[in-house]
């Protein structure tokens, strides 16, 4: 199949999955269920006797609830409130009006809107301040990760079972096991203990009047943490892979050839071989585009990062629908969009495989 | 491969048997922590709350001998200058370390009655391997109980999430078609939901006042929920692969039904392939439970796990000042890094594919 076939295709296929997932999303959101009441016969009679009252569990996640247990607030003002959210309607046309005014048109452009949050925030303007931070971190941690990864995978495949190799071994069933908040809780002491590193927000103060050159400076002085954590923690799995899939090529047929053919050991390793083994990495390249606003939540949330990890940890408690709709949406989109990409690349760089019809 | 070959392999590993022993002392410890835990899950004491750990003392103070192991009582008291409580050994009275004492009484794996614990000290002397935490209650002991929780919520996950994937992935492959189509654009949109997302989600609207047994279970369903559709996807691609061969077709051509193909034949040559997803799937779980409880959507107080105990080294200042509130983290760690290991391992034997990369 040619690519803009799949394109069209992965995107058509992508619509309904969109519908589903936000569908899925919402009604989390806002369900209730109720159970009973169950009548069952009992007595000679076959009377019809209650024996499950009528039960319904409220959703604990209720977005009203701050203004429910401020006594200052009148009843009035509540259901006027209520009524302004669209809380009192069913759950279908809550759905439906949520995604009429995601699917808008105005003035014939595709104009979505996202609504605002519980605060009376735009949705949109918030994600993207948000989401710019994350990406950033995890744009840099992404890109650091693969330029030093891969080197060092290359490295321990050629010198497979040499000390290196073990210790880089050793590095990475370290890395692999550490769950990424308890290093940065140790880092956050680390921070704390020497002074070194700011911890929490982007920005120290007095940022507006510094020089340019130390704004940069400043900012990244603050990524330095949390890129640390990020950047060691997939190091650990992707230099793994790279040195697994090096090893599994080194033993190709094909590469004895090259070697019986008498081409120097460099072009056989760097020209053939490593091409191969990179190939199986883009399908990851995929999972981590998808990754890039979601994968750094914890680490987030622990070092108090300004990232999107905060706000939908705090969206999610507070049921605010709309941030939280936003989000899971922009995800996915990210999540099916980084496969496409992928499946496209992996046909780029490997004429061998086609696009599965 | 019959079992005992695949052990003795095993066994020539030796990273793969310093793992399994650390497992099996950790299994072992929380099997039995009724009886190894000095207190319950759930005793405190308020007044020796956030209190370090309980200094073990060899040397007699008069005779300056060696003796029985003793510890000290902690008292508090409030520093003015620090501006918040110390906690001072109280020198005036020992309390030798007794084993098998008779303590608060419990019920051994909910059966057998009893009151005897591995060790402790008589009262009002307390003995923290690891302190105490904000409510005055054991570390150690709860280290313990919450390790039940942690260590086996990825078996009861997979549990799950292992037969859903066998089945799916098995009837989708063996039918094909249009079927095996649908189903698995149902598997690829089960996968594109962003995980972390959803699991706080789902997770955040468990009613908080539901008994803990019931939200442990809840938990273990969320997981699994998440664990069957990318396991589904691979038993579908190995089931397309071995149906095509004549054991199959013959079993077709002699008539026997799909269903009875699928469960008897097809998937049982899946096993090794299942046996390596276990041991590799359990640490995503123990890291999914502890990031979960960790939020505080997952287990809570006051029932321990390893996760929501961490939750109180969440504030910086709690760490420095109490670094010991960290030993849950150095579990979940040593945890997962054994099943990785022994996964790996497995892995080498079970799939001679990769026996020459030792693991990947």
């Amino acid at each position: 199949m040619s690519i803009p076939s799949t394109i069209l295709q992965r995107t058509l296929v992508a619509i309904p999955t969109l519908l589903i997932i936000s569908m899925l999303g919402f009604t989390l959101m806002r369900f209730q269920f109720s159970i009973g009441p169950v009548l069952l016969p009992i007595g000679p009679n076959a009377q019809w006797v209650t024996v499950i009252e009528k039960q319904t569990f409220k959703n604990p996640i209720d977005p009203l609830a701050s203004l429910k247990y401020n006594p200052q607030i009148s009843k009035a003002a509540l259901e006027a409130e209520e009524k302004r959210l669209g809380l009192d309607q069913p759950l279908w046309i809550q759905y439906t009006r949520w995604l009429s005014h995601l699917l808008q048109f105005q003035d014939g452009f595709f104009k979505p809107d996202l609504g605002k949050t519980h605060e009376g925030e735009d949705v949109a303007w918030i994600l993207a301040t948000r989401a710019g931070n994350s990406l950033m971190l995890n744009v840099l941690s992404m890109m650091l990760t693969w330029l030093i990864a891969l080197p060092l995978g290359i490295f321990a495949a050629l010198r497979w079972r040499s000390h290196l190799d073990r210790a880089l071994t050793a590095f990475s069933a370290i890395g692999m096991a550490m769950p990424s908040f308890v290093m940065a809780l140790l880092l956050a002491v680390f921070a704390v203990k020497t002074g070194w590193f700011p911890l929490g927000g982007l920005r120290s103060e007095g940022y507006a009047q510094f020089p340019w050159w130390q704004q940069l400076l400043d900012v990244l002085w603050h990524l330095a943490l949390p890129t640390f954590i990020l950047t060691v923690l997939s190091i650990a799995s992707l230099q793994r892979q790279m040195r697994g899939n090096l090893l599994d090529v080194l033993q190709a047929e094909y590469v004895r050839a090259a070697r019986a053919r008498g081409l120097p050991e460099n072009v056989v390793i760097y020209k053939h071989a490593v091409r191969t083994a990179i190939n199986p990495l883009v399908t990851l390249l995929g999972f981590e585009l998808a990754g890039l606003l979601s994968g750094s939540v914890l680490v987030e949330i622990v070092l108090g990062y300004p990232g999107l990890g905060v706000l939908i940890y705090s969206a999610v408690q507070k049921a605010d629908t709309n941030l939280v709709m936003a989000s899971l949406l922009m995800s996915s989109v990210m999540l099916v969009f980084g496969n496409l990409m992928a499946d496209i690349l992996l046909t780029l760089v490997d004429p061998r495989i086609e696009l599965e019809n | 491969m019959t079992i005992k070959a695949i052990l003795m392999q095993l066994l020539k590993d030796r990273a793969a048997v310093i793992a399994s022993v650390i497992l099996v002392l950790l299994y072992g410890a929380i099997a039995l922590a009724d009886f190894i835990s000095p207190y319950s899950e759930q005793w405190s004491e308020r007044a020796i709350a956030n209190a370090p750990p309980t200094g073990i003392y060899m040397i007699d103070a008069n005779t300056q001998q060696l003796t029985w192991p003793y510890v000290f009582r902690y008292t508090r008291a409030f520093n003015p200058e620090s501006f918040s409580y110390e906690f001072q050994p109280d020198l005036t009275q020992t309390y030798p370390i007794k084993f098998l004492v008779h303590g608060e009484t419990y019920h051994f794996w909910g059966l057998i009655p009893s009151d005897i614990h591995l060790f402790g000290v008589d009262a009002p002397g307390k003995i923290g391997l690891l302190g105490f935490d904000m409510n005055g209650r054991d570390n150690f002991s709860r280290l313990l109980f919450g390790g039940q929780v942690s260590m086996t919520i990825g078996f009861l996950g997979l549990f799950i999430a292992i037969p859903i994937g066998l089945l799916y992935g098995g009837i989708s492959g063996y039918i094909g078609g249009l079927i095996d189509g649908l189903m698995m654009r149902f598997a690829e949109i089960m996968m594109s939901i962003p995980q972390f997302y959803l699991l706080i989600s789902l997770a955040a609207i468990l009613p908080a006042d539901i008994p803990s047994s019931i939200r442990f279970s809840l938990v273990v369903v969320i997981l699994a929920f998440i664990g069957w559709a990318g396991l589904s996807r691979v038993i579908r691609g190995m089931v397309l692969s071995i149906k095509s061969q004549e054991f199959i077709e013959a079993e077709r051509a002699l008539g026997l039904d799909s269903f009875r193909i699928i469960t008897r034949h097809l998937l049982p040559q899946t096993a090794s392939y299942v046996i390596i997803a276990v041991t590799l799937g359990v640490p995503g779980y123990i890291l999914a439970e502890s990031g979960l409880s960790f939020l505080g959507l997952g287990i809570q107080q006051p029932d321990a796990s390893w996760g929501n105990m961490l939750k109180e080294a969440q504030d910086i200042t709690n760490i420095i000042s109490r670094p010991w509130m960290l030993t849950p983290g150095l579990l979940i760690f040593l945890a997962v890094l054994s099943f990785n290991v022994i996964g790996d391992a497995l892995r080498d034997i079970l799939d001679p594919k990769s026996a020459h990369r030792q693991a990947s």
